[in-house]
């Protein structure tokens, strides 16, 4: 088979798994996982054959595997969709498939596969357990083939996004994922809590995907086309950083690149538009995972990416991106020091690790950017999936106690992990630590290190300052978490009882723990290996940029604040928490903090409200009930009357008195006082008719005579 | 010959007399003579006519056997008509068989 043609398939199974499931397969539990994570294999197997391939083409950039068809009749041409691998997808293809097919396989684990259906169980509210002789135990998910259908559908709508050649398909399996998201955020429709998440995280985006289309139109406006090829030539550039657009002085490249690149502020949940990722906590937590890591954000970020020749055209635009990612990266973090759920913390975590990957990109850190991005992938998914571990054995705990009151999700309920969970914990300190870019072993160390390296070499002191401030707090609410879950003596009685989950979803703990440390290896900076192997990431991401950027030279100040932020985060996190029982000796928890800077509260008075108002106020009661229906109720008034008038004044007088009653009297008039006429006396009917027979016959004739 | 018109005449006073029968007398049976002189007057008519204008057309001399022929199954049918309300009602007086009034 071509590599073309493998590229062209490497989607389609899971968009086939999805139709199958929804279709034929949904009764059947078993048959419904096979059939998703069997595609989510397929896609995997046809990843890697793709990307083993493109490792194998020297000056891969340059001569990228491609492939398109003709698709919509533009005129006299065509407008063409079609698949591309370059350094930048091959890449992007590589975690991705490997973290979805791994979120498969743990979501399998994750909704009790193999356990029995539920004692009190509906569809649309988690699963509340069984009892099996007498002993409560964890029940299979209701809407468990639902589940894979709509994660099968998530997958295709990000391979999409990645194969794709041109914006416009990127554009599609953007909204597709766009999709996905509400329907797995919302998967738990039965509680109110995550519909109204699932309501948030879709306006959110769709604010951000309104003026990415706009980006989109704009672009193919300008240049007539939206294929990568064709958009990244030379002298298409060269035409968008010139023709003047006439909005803030901005040249059609960098408007471009600022409407697209707010579409990433809405997908990467940015600030301003952040808002939505924390709450999408409620979607089932293999979905977090594939929103945080696989799929959704990691899509921002890599359009972002793909984006940045158009985007490094204007300074102007990059200096957006670069302080947006700086002050998003350093705001999510202090956030999360005071979040006390589980998956909070890792939500904060992400939107501040997006942060540093778009400031990364706005500092014209290409390179680092997308190391961050494909590392950043894999402990994200690793905690997400070990933070649905912890949860996972908290539940068990909770269903032996049976008392339902304690959050399973609370950091406080938990403690001491550790000896009950060892696989979790494990793998958790190794995505923990890479997060926290433990120095040397880890993945996240080299990439966050290549950023803070890249913002001191160019002399971007803030934002240099910014996102180390920013990795400090990183470090610190990453070790206060793990000091939480894992560490010390069980704070409740159900963390006593927490139970090591099945199989199912330690091993995905354990293969993406092995790419939580070991990616990182292939983008060690070349000092660091005496030049002994060669910065093997650098060179092949660095590639896809017109001018190559040289690799970094040794610098002791960004490679000292790596390794100060990191261990003092830790060893700070570490003994700050150490003791800590509950959340009111955590000196941390200021309200500011606690309740997000109010950004969820300034946006419900300055957004939602009057826009509340405005539907309910003005436009219900204002316009609708008033204006429209007033005007309705004008007509109703005015053409009864006319129609009284009518009846009053024409019908009952004329048609009814005059024509009905009147022809009626008339007709009973001469019928009475014609009666007597009629004696039955043959005779005088005989006179009768000779007196009228002689009247007529005398009329006739002098009528007609004379 | 005698002119047209005394047989126009003769056939008038006929008539007269027939009609005047017709509505004065009481006996229902006296009405059908009356009916009678009058469908003869007819004949008298048609008869001088036929002989005065063109003899070869014999229409009117067939109208009159016609009228015959009616006459008889009309006096026939208007006697029984008689006898048969005498043997009901008791009486043959016209003016007592008045049931078709309102």
């Amino acid at each position: 088979m071509t590599t073309e043609l493998l590229i062209w398939l490497i989607p389609l199974p899971p968009a086939l798994a999805f139709f199958l499931i929804v279709l034929f397969t949904n009764k059947n539990k078993a048959l419904s996982h096979t059939v998703g994570v069997g595609a989510a294999f397929l896609s995997w197997v046809g990843a890697m054959i793709v990307f083993v391939r493109a490792l194998g083409v020297e000056h891969l950039a340059e001569h990228p595997f491609a492939s398109a068809i003709d698709w919509l009749p533009t005129g006299d041409s065509y407008f063409q969709i079609g698949v591309r691998i370059d350094p930048l997808s091959a890449i992007t293809l590589f975690f991705v498939a490997w973290c979805v097919l791994m979120i498969f396989i743990y979501s399998v684990g994750y909704h009790n596969f193999g356990q029995p259906e539920g004692d009190h169980d509906h569809a649309g509210l988690p699963p509340h357990g069984a009892t099996v002789h007498g002993h409560a135990v964890p029940s299979v998910e209701p809407m468990y083939s639902r589940f894979f259908a709509f994660i099968g559908l998530f997958a295709f709508g990000m391979l999409t996004l990645v194969v794709s050649d041109n914006v416009l398909t990127m554009f599609v399996g953007w909204e597709i994922m766009g999709l996905c998201s509400y329907l797995l955020i919302g998967f738990w429709y039965g509680k109110e809590s995550a519909r109204n998440a699932a309501i948030k995280a879709f306006m959110t985006t769709r604010i951000g995907d309104v003026f990415m289309l706009l980006g989109i139109a704009f672009l193919y406006s300008v240049t007539g086309s939206l294929s990568f090829e064709k958009i990244f030539s030379e002298e298409v550039l060269h035409a968008l950083a010139s023709v003047p657009t006439g909005i803030f002085g901005l040249s059609a490249a960098g408007l471009i690149g600022l409407l697209l690149f707010i579409g990433t502020i809405g997908k990467s949940a940015q600030f301003p538009l952040h808002v939505w990722l924390p709450d999408a906590m409620e979607g089932p937590t293999p979905v977090s995972a594939m929103i945080h890591a696989a799929t959704m954000v990691s899509a921002g970020v890599y359009a972002v990416i793909r984006m940045f020749p158009i985007l490094s055209l204007d300074e102007r635009t990059m200096t957006v991106v670069a302080f947006i990612g700086a002050f998003t990266a350093l705001f999510a973090a202090t956030i999360a020091v005071a979040q006390n759920d589980i998956k909070r913390v890792l939500a904060y975590s992400t939107i501040s690790q997006l942060g540093f990957m778009i400031a990364a990109l706005g500092i014209h850190a290409y390179v680092a950017a997308t190391f961050h991005l494909v590392t950043h992938a894999f402990f994200k998914a690793l905690l997400f999936l070990g933070s649905g571990s912890v949860i996972h054995g908290m539940e068990h705990g909770v269903l032996h106690t049976g008392n339902h009151k304690v959050d399973p999700q609370d950091m406080f309920n938990m403690g001491g992990l550790k000896d009950k969970m060892p696989k979790t914990f494990w793998t958790f300190l190794i995505g923990g630590f890479a997060l926290s870019g433990f120095p040397l072993v880890t993945a996240g160390f080299w990439s966050k290190d290549e950023i803070l390296a890249d913002a001191w070499a160019h002399g971007h002191t803030i934002i240099f300052f910014t996102l180390a401030f920013a990795a400090f707090l990183t470090a610190f609410y990453t070790m206060r978490q793990i000091t939480l879950t894992f560490f010390g003596e069980p704070r409740t009685e159900e963390a006593k009882h927490a139970h090591e989950t099945p199989w199912t979803m330690t091993t995905p703990l354990i293969v993406l723990s092995v790419f939580a440390v070991g990616f990182g290896w292939v983008g060690m900076p070349h000092w660091i290996t005496s030049g002994l192997v060669p910065n093997w990431f650098h060179e092949f991401v660095g590639s896809m940029l017109h001018e190559h950027a040289a690799e970094l030279e040794f610098n002791i100040v960004p490679l000292a604040t790596s390794l100060i932020v990191a261990l003092g985060g830790l060893t700070a996190g570490y003994f700050v928490y150490r003791n800590v029982k509950s959340p009111a000796e955590d000196k941390l928890q200021i309200p500011v903090l606690k309740n997000k800077w109010y950004v969820d509260e300034l946006y419900n008075v300055v957004f939602i409200k009057p826009a509340v108002w405005f539907s309910e106020v003005f436009v219900s009661q204002w316009m609708d009930k008033g204006v429209i229906d007033g005007i309705l109720h004008l007509f109703g008034p005015a053409t009864g009357g006319v129609g009284s008038g009518i009846r009053n004044y024409f019908d009952v007088p004329f048609i009814n008195r005059f024509l009905g009653d009147g022809s009626a009297e008339v007709t009973w008039w001469f019928g009475r006082n014609l009666r007597p006429i009629q004696t039955g006396r043959i005779q005088q009917y005989l006179l009768l008719t000779l007196i009228v027979l002689f009247v007529v016959g005398g009329l006739l004739y002098f009528l007609l005579m004379a | 010959m005698v002119p047209q018109s005394w047989y126009l005449i003769l056939a008038a006073a006929l008539f007269g007399i027939g009609l005047f029968g017709v509505l004065t007398r009481r006996n229902a049976i006296a009405i059908l003579l009356g009916v009678e002189l009058m469908l003869n007057a007819v004949n008298v008519n048609l008869v001088s006519f036929w002989r005065y204008s063109d003899v070869l057309n014999m229409s009117g001399q067939v109208f009159s056997v016609i009228v015959f022929a009616v006459t008889a199954a009309e006096v026939s049918v208007g006697l029984a008509l008689v006898i048969s309300a005498y043997r009901r009602r008791n009486t043959v007086i016209a003016n007592d068989m008045d049931m078709l009034k309102f």
